[in-house]
């Protein structure tokens, strides 16, 4: 069985990104792997190392930078990568597509998405590509199991946990405590390189990605005011009290 | 035609997350139903009846829906596909599983946790971790939207009650099987919905500790919350989480113990009336947003204020 992780590139999450000219500042903002495509492809790493797994293939949908990102992937033990080049906004329906027309060729038998991307927070792409193939799917995945022809997924809920079993092939997508993303040393970053990346089009695939959506506006949302600090617990008390907040 | 409502329930309480996301499609300016799908869930058809601004409840009482699989409730959505014209979820953990599924086969974009609707094709909606809120305009076909439902009101109880329409149930896409689950033990008010949020994060550093906490959110009757770090050091249940990639709360009064506020964590919290925050690092930006803060060590000031509390007589 292979296994498929589309890893986007993303501005990193320690950067709190503004407004300029009225849109978002990408300009020289670092960028970094999803963070939860970095759980997938360490998912996924695991799947081949425990031998559930034959080859991990991870797919990037963007500029050329993405290359990076894929180079990322691979240094963290995945296979090889392809990059779906494209410029500008993509939306998850038109990855999603990009990403099915891929399946179409390479018949994974596991899709391990992140759960949402932190730019855009849509948490789409994932149940899309499922509904797409028509396969089973399971979000924000904590613990995974792959057993012949079925998956056993443990995910979080807003009540707790719940488990599943998918038919395989599926989308499973992951949450945060699912594993930690390890540390990439410098041997295999160098061994990355040698790894194979192939590139294609949306044209190539035969997809439509023209974005649906506009965006009339972008704005950083208001301040809150600031506030005081009080000096002990018994001054909190009385003044949460008297401003009638408790 | 008509904006869908799926309805969110655990086939015995309706969540507050649906009347909130009736507000939301009662701004689309079309008459609204409601969808309880789910076994044994007449008691929720009857209280979505019950609900202001209803105009139909569509009830769907099949096995097939006992437990929230996404495959299922996405087919179910899509074979009623003639009725409507938008479909909107509360962005639950449930909603927002199954709604994209139905958006791509119906090859229309969904639209992610909105937090505003500006006219019937136009949606405020944050992204960059709530750093940006983007205007967006949906293009002409049908819509599907989940909802953040902190952002609305919820819709309160209607005159008369709507009526309900049984529906058989859709096909069984067989793709995927419940095998249990594990709910969280969280005593007191559901933490989306509570008016007081007590949260702690990695600077409560025992799980006793949390322990505690938990105790003082007791007395006050406020829900339990907690950072990612929190819940990743097991302190809490990760449907405690709050910030980006957990939960989104809005209460009246939100106390902050030991969190140091980073992005991901104030997200969630930004429409909280008043912050109150506790750390011993008076650099720490949750400071940057709390109302009221207090730098001190949590391991002497959780004793206190489970003292001042008792004093004041929060039992
Ligand atoms: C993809 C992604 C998604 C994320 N999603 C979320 C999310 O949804 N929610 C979330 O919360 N985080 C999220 N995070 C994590 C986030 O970036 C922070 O790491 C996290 O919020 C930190 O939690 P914390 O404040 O409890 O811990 P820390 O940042 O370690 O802060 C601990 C604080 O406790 C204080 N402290 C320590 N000891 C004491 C003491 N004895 N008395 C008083 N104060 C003390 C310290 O001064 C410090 O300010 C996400 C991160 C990523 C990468
Ligand atoms: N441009 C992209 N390239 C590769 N994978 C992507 C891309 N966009 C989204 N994905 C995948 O889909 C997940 C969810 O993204 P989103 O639906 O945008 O929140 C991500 O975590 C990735 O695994």
């Amino acid at each position: 069985m292979n296994v498929m992780v589309p890893v986007k590139r993303v501005v990193d999450y320690n950067v709190r990104v503004r407004i300029k000219a009225a849109a978002v500042d990408l300009a020289n903002i670092k960028m970094s792997m999803n963070p939860f495509d970095e759980i997938a492809v360490e998912e996924a790493v695991r799947l081949k190392e425990k031998g559930k797994a034959d080859e991990v293939v991870v797919v990037s949908v963007g500029p050329r930078d993405c290359i990076e990102t894929l180079r990322t992937a691979l240094a963290m033990g995945a296979d090889r990568g392809i990059l779906v080049a494209c410029d500008g906004a993509i939306e998850p329906l038109a990855v999603a597509k990009l990403l099915k027309a891929v399946c179409d060729t390479e018949k994974p038998g596991l899709v391990l998405a992140g759960k949402q991307a932190i730019d855009d927070d849509c948490g789409q792409t994932g149940p899309m590509l499922a509904a797409l193939n028509g396969w089973a799917q399971a979000t924000r995945a904590r613990s995974l199991e792959i057993d012949g022809t079925s998956a056993r997924i443990e995910r979080e809920t807003d009540r707790g946990t719940e488990s599943l079993t998918l038919r395989l092939p599926a989308v499973v997508t992951t949450d945060l405590r699912l594993n930690e993303p390890r540390y990439i040393s410098l041997p295999n970053k160098m061994k990355a390189r040698q790894k194979p990346i192939a590139e294609t089009t949306a044209a190539e695939l035969g997809v439509d990605i023209t974005p649906r959506l506009t965006v009339l506006d972008v704005a950083e949302p208001a301040p809150r005011a600031a506030g005081i600090k009080v000096k002990s617990v018994g001054e909190l008390f009385d003044r949460l009290h008297a401003a009638g907040a408790l | 035609m008509t904006s869908l409502v799926v309805a969110e329930h655990d086939n015995r309480i309706l969540a507050d997350a649906t009347a909130r996301t009736i507000t939301a499609a009662r701004a689309l300016g079309q008459p609204v139903e409601v969808l309880v799908a789910g076994h044994g869930c007449q008691a929720v058809a009857d209280a979505a009846a019950g609900l202001d601004g209803v105009d139909t409840v569509l009830l769907c009482d099949d096995p097939l829906y006992a437990h929230p699989l996404a495959e299922p409730f996405a087919a179910l959505i899509l074979s009623l596909a003639e009725r409507w014209d938008a479909v909107l979820a509360p962005a639950t953990s449930h909603g927002k599983a199954v709604l994209p599924r139905v958006a791509a086969l119906l090859d229309v974009p969904q639209i992610s946790e909105i937090t505003k609707v500006l006219a019937p094709d136009t949606f405020e909606r944050p992204v960059y971790a709530g750093s940006v809120m983007a205007t967006v305009k949906a293009p002409a076909g049908k819509l599907a939207i989940t909802v953040r439902p902190t952002a609305f009101a919820a819709a309160g109880a209607a005159p008369a009650p709507a009526p309900i329409l049984s529906l058989p149930a859709g096909p069984d896409p067989g793709l995927s099987a419940f095998a249990g689950e594990t709910l969280s033990q969280a005593a007191g008010p559901e933490l989306t919905s509570s008016k007081v949020v007590v949260a702690g994060g990695r600077g409560l550093g025992t799980a006793d500790n949390f322990q505690l906490l938990a105790h003082i959110a007791g007395r006050l009757n406020a829900a339990v919350g907690a950072s990612r770090a929190a819940v990743d050091a097991g302190f809490a249940a990760n449907d405690c989480q709050i910030g980006q990639t957990g939960k989104v709360v809005a209460p009246e009064l939100y106390i902050a113990l030991g969190i140091s506020g980073a992005l991901q964590h104030l997200c969630g919290i930004k429409d909280a009336k008043t912050i109150v925050a506790i750390n011993k690092d008076d650099e720490a930006p949750i400071f940057q947003v709390a109302d009221l803060g207090l730098v001190a060590d949590l391991f002497q000031v959780l004793p206190e204020i489970d003292a001042e509390l008792a004093r004041r007589g929060y039992n």
